[in-house]
């Protein structure tokens, strides 16, 4: 079994450096729930990652830059979590409008090994037309993770079979490419278009 | 709109009414309501489905299983995310509802797994759902297959 933890939240986690990170956050960003110990992804420019399209483009972090991006993780063979924030993400872009047409919108997949280019291109091609799904070779799904401060995990489901635990965090970033914020999946559903109007005037306020 | 509660697995919600799927079999106490699930694509993924399981009567039921003809390995799973963000999927186990509460079997929490497709679920059709619980009883229910990008029984 494959096993990945980027995040180093082991044992020595739990300790100061958590603590200090909770109050860091704390006091930046006010009170919160539990995600409050959570590393924040990095900024677009500082990710290195190589990626194909699902229409068999080459894309990498610099793909984002220049529009404001809504990124999100998952995989093709996710019965539950992942069919559902793609339904969400294509309400809030629906909710956007023309709006929509400003931003990147894209489906990271964490299994690489099922999901080749057709597949990303077969299952976003049920969703927005604006989705779209980004796959390729293992070691670069693991570049993009470590740079949004993801993580996922192979998990057998018993008869050979396996899914994936994954970050299932929508992630915003401002067209500069700076993290914004993210829609985390447990919170209301009704906090995400302002959340994403935050991603989208932060562009406006770069531009100006 | 119906918006998404999330539960945990002993939560018990009040249901919110609309469609009621008749249960064709089994204890008249337990009704299920606003079934639905997505059409998959092809047979290689399992597939999930929603439903409201509500407990009438005036004793607890306990709901230890899932048999259906569409899937071979069916299982309450629970969809959890934990406080960095990370979601994961483990199988439920017993699911006890007191007399008068319910379970919301919804996205992103309780879900009927249905692993290993004999078919594909094609949007349109519909597929028996048999609940099995832990007195020898058992209610079976038409679940109605919604389009993949279905948010809720309504879509
Ligand atoms: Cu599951």
């Amino acid at each position: 079994m494959r096993r990945r933890a980027i995040l180093g939240y082991g044992a020595a986690g739990v300790g100061a450096v958590a603590l200090m990170l909770f109050v860091g956050w704390w006091q930046v960003d006010g009170p919160g729930g539990p995600e409050s110990v959570r590393q924040r992804p990095v900024a677009l420019t500082e990710m290195d990652f190589r990626l194909t399209d699902h229409e068999g483009n080459a894309v990498g972090p610099e793909t984002l830059i220049g529009r404001p991006t809504m990124a999100f993780f998952g995989f093709t063979y996710c019965p539950d979590v992942c069919p559902t924030t793609l339904s969400d993400i294509s309400g809030w872009l629906d909710d956007l409008g023309d709006e929509a047409d400003e931003m990147n919108v894209v489906f990271i997949t964490v299994d690489p090994e099922r999901d080749t280019v057709e597949t990303m291109a077969e299952y976003v091609g049920y969703f927005h037309p604006a989705i779209r799904g980004w796959t390729g070779p293992e070691e670069q799904i693991a570049r993009v993770a470590d740079g949004f401060r993801a993580t996922y995990e192979r998990v057998p489901t018993g008869s050979g079979d396996y899914t994936m635990n994954h970050t299932a965090s929508v992630f915003l970033f401002a067209a500069s490419g700076r993290f914004v914020t993210m829609i985390d999946y447990h919170e209301p559903r009704e906090f995400a278009v302002p959340k994403i109007h935050r991603a989208l005037e932060e562009e406006m306020e770069g531009a100006t | 709109m119906k918006k998404y509660i999330l539960t945990g697995t002993l939560a018990a919600l009040l249901t919110l009414g609309g469609l009621s799927v008749p249960a064709l079999a089994g204890p008249e106490d337990v009704v299920v309501e606003n079934a639905w699930s997505r059409a998959s694509i092809g047979m290689n993924r399992p597939g999930a489905a929603y439903m409201t399981i509500r407990n009438t009567g005036d004793e607890p039921v306990t709901l230890i299983g899932l048999t259906t003809p569409l899937a071979m390995m069916p299982e309450i799973h629970e969809t959890k995310t934990n406080a960095e963000g990370v979601s994961s999927m483990s199988p439920a186990g017993e699911i006890a509802i007191a007399p008068g509460e319910s379970v919301a079997l919804e996205p992103g929490g309780l879900h009927a797994m249905l692993m290993r497709l004999q078919e594909p679920m094609t949007e349109g059709d519909t597929f028996p759902l048999t609940l099995l619980f832990d007195d020898g009883g058992e209610v079976t229910v038409e679940v109605p297959i919604l389009g993949i990008a279905a948010r809720g029984p309504e879509d």
